[in-house]
């Protein structure tokens, strides 16, 4: 914990208990006082968020396994059996499933934010890599859940996610079979399937933890990038930011129940309402929207293993970020070069997000044949997602390395107050809001 | 170091290199314990690997009058669809006719039926780029089309377009009588 701690017991007990398990001092200094930069905005309330999305998840996933069978026969209709006959079965189900897209949600606008203000960076390199495996055992609890309730959608993604595993030279083929406990998806793999499913999440936590921890070592990053000079530039974590991420969480949760009342299925798949046939596979397999883009980058290579090395790679990718930018400067507000490269990024993504969606040989353009390329149409979503892709990669491993050695950034002020105290008289208007416009 | 030192224990380096009682009971110990730990994790990773019934899965007999020319039949081996199909002349020929083409996985169609039963190709009917359950008459091969990602075969099985580095898989079967088969 950054600096000392400023807790007085106040009663006697409370001076008992804190010579014996400091336990009130602890939350104190990390949700009372915490010294925070005082311009944080309102990306940096997604951590809150998360944290309470997580525990949303642990809360409805454990009523739903009160009443989920876990077995292949009777998976499905159990499902359905809490969506039609156990008490509120319908509001819980319906939180967990609609839970998960607003928890990839708010990683997502998490993950871009620190990616925009550089938060990667020294000295929060560890601080990143805890998040990066938040990220990774979020992607796998949430495949682990999709399967459970047993439909089209949920069988096969099953078993074409677990045959990526296949492509692996020479153990492939035997860690495939250890994964199912069989020669197919079936009643074993369902089986292990919730347990991981259960597990995993309590994982989640206990690197959450170590994520605060980590966090509180440095402190927060904040929008100039700048480090925190003085108390000046900080305040205490309550009230300033309980109030504002409160604020934050209220607006979410708005959101998240518009979901849950009025479009609880707007997210899902139709094919998940027909219980699993290892014999049919439906036209059409897709996985949840926040896995798009990796399956798009997937498919986007002609070659089983290098379809799945380049789909693993995207992620691990984000592991050495820090090591990747060779730029001073934290915050992209004084990198006006790098946004621009920083905005075609966020469009890349969301343009993987549809190729994923879509048939590999669907026209992009409808109505226009382009030329053939190679193996496929110019004018489809293969060769979309091969340019998509290419610049996914390159923003990492190109452009951000070499970026930070040729741009030239804009003056970065000299302490997070400066811009607005220490110039009064040459800051009016204009020059103060102008960094904080956004590109 | 200290010029004297009161009841110090030997120094165990001290007349080189020999290992002593202690090295000893220290290298013993953490053989022990690699030993208990490697011991104890392989049942918790093997236990993972098909169970004993699963691994007796019965193979099953097929009664192929019931498929008529032109037609396929998809029955579950294994937790996995088999395609049992009963192919015409023209298929046939054209199995043959490829089989000297650029093919990603060569084989003949004579590798792939049993002598004397061209007419019916038993395959496992899961695509061999990620699992999906390839549909006849799709693709330009006259064969299978995998709706996942877009492989295609041949009336043989054959990879001939797409992202599956692999023909369909002939499983082990055998003909009991002129109409009957076993597989597995
Ligand atoms: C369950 C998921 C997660 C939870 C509950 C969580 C929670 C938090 C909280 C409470 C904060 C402090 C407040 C804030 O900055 O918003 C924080 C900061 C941070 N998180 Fe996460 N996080 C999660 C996932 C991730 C992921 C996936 C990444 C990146 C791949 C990440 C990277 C960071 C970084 C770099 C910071 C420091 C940023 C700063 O202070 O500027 N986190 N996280
Ligand atoms: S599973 Fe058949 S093409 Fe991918």
């Amino acid at each position: 914990m950054s600096g000392h701690s400023t807790y007085e017991p106040k009663s006697g007990f409370e001076r008992w208990l804190d010579s014996r398990l400091p336990i009130i001092r602890f939350a104190n200094d990390t949700i009372v006082t915490f010294p925070t930069p005082k311009n944080l905005n309102y990306w940096w309330t997604f951590g809150g968020i998360l944290s309470l999305m997580l525990g949303m998840q642990i809360v409805t996933g454990i009523v739903l396994a009160m009443h989920y069978v876990p077995s292949a026969d009777g998976a499905f209709n159990s499902v359905q059996r809490i969506m039609r006959d156990v008490n509120y079965g319908w509001l819980i189900r319906n939180l967990h499933a609609n839970g998960a897209s607003m928890f990839f949600l708010a990683v997502y606008m998490h993950m871009f934010r620190n990616l925009y203000y550089g938060s990667y960076k020294a000295p929060r390199e560890v601080l990143w890599i805890l998040g990066c495996v938040i990220y990774l055992l979020m992607i796998g609890t949430a495949f682990f859940g999709y399967v459970l309730p047993w439909g089209q959608m949920s069988f096969h993604g099953a078993v074409v996610i677990t045959n990526l595993i296949g492509a692996i030279p020479v153990i492939g083929p035997s860690v495939t079979t250890w994964l199912w406990g069989g020669f197919a998806v079936d009643n074993a793999t369902l089986n292990r399937f919730f347990s991981l499913h259960y597990l995993l999440p309590f994982m989640i936590a206990g690197v959450v933890g170590l994520h605060i921890w980590a966090l509180h070592v440095p402190g927060n990053n904040n929008p100039t990038g700048v480090n925190v000079k003085s108390a000046e530039d900080t305040v205490s974590f309550h009230p300033y930011y309980t109030v504002k991420d409160g604020f934050a969480i209220s607006v979410f949760l708005i959101m998240y129940a518009v979901f849950v009342f009025f479009m609880p299925d707007a997210l899902g798949d139709a094919a998940n309402y027909v219980q699993a046939n290892p014999l049919v596979t439906p036209q059409h397999i897709v996985p949840e929207w926040y896995l798009l883009p990796f399956y798009a980058i997937l498919r986007a290579v002609p070659n089983k293993l290098m379809g799945v090395i380049l789909m693993f790679g995207a992620i691990a990718t984000l592991f050495v970020l820090p090591w990747l930018d060779t730029s001073k400067v934290r915050s992209l507000r004084y990198r006006p070069t790098a946004r621009l490269y920083y905005g075609i990024f966020f469009l890349t993504c969301i343009v993987l997000g549809f190729c994923g969606a879509h048939s590999p040989d669907d026209p992009v353009i409808p109505a226009i044949s382009g030329p053939q390329l190679l193996d496929a149409n110019l004018n489809s979503f293969v060769w979309l997602s091969r340019i998509a892709a290419l610049y996914y990669f390159a923003y990492f491993w190109v452009i951000t390395p070499l970026l930070g050695l040729t741009e030239t950034p804009l003056p970065v002020p000299e302490s997070i107050s400066s811009p607005v105290l220490s110039h009064p008289a040459s800051a009016p208007v204009g020059a103060v809001a102008s960094p904080e416009k956004r590109g | 170091m200290a010029d004297t030192v009161v009841g110090a224990n030997p120094d165990p380096h001290a007349s080189g290199d020999d290992p002593n009682r202690r090295d000893f009971i220290h290298i013993a110990a953490g053989v022990a314990a690699v030993g208990l730990v490697g011991g104890l994790a392989w049942p918790l990773i093997n236990q993972m690997n098909p169970a004993g019934d699963t691994l007796a899965l019965a193979s099953i007999e097929f009664d192929l009058s019931k498929v008529v020319e032109g037609q396929q039949v998809v029955v579950k081996w294994r937790g996995k669809p088999l395609f049992v199909r009963y192919r015409t002349a023209k298929e046939i020929a054209a199995a043959i006719k490829d089989d000297h083409s650029d093919l990603r996985d060569p084989a003949t169609d004579e590798s792939r039926h049993k002598p004397g039963k061209a007419q019916f190709l038993i395959l496992i009917g899961t695509c061999t780029h990620l699992g999906c359950v390839p549909t006849f008459g799709g693709g330009d091969y006259g064969g299978w089309f995998c709706p996942c990602h877009g492989s295609v075969y041949d009336t043989s099985g054959r990879i001939r377009k797409g992202p599956a580095p692999l023909n369909l898989a002939v499983p082990d079967y055998s003909f009991l009588s002129d109409s009957k088969v076993k597989v597995g």
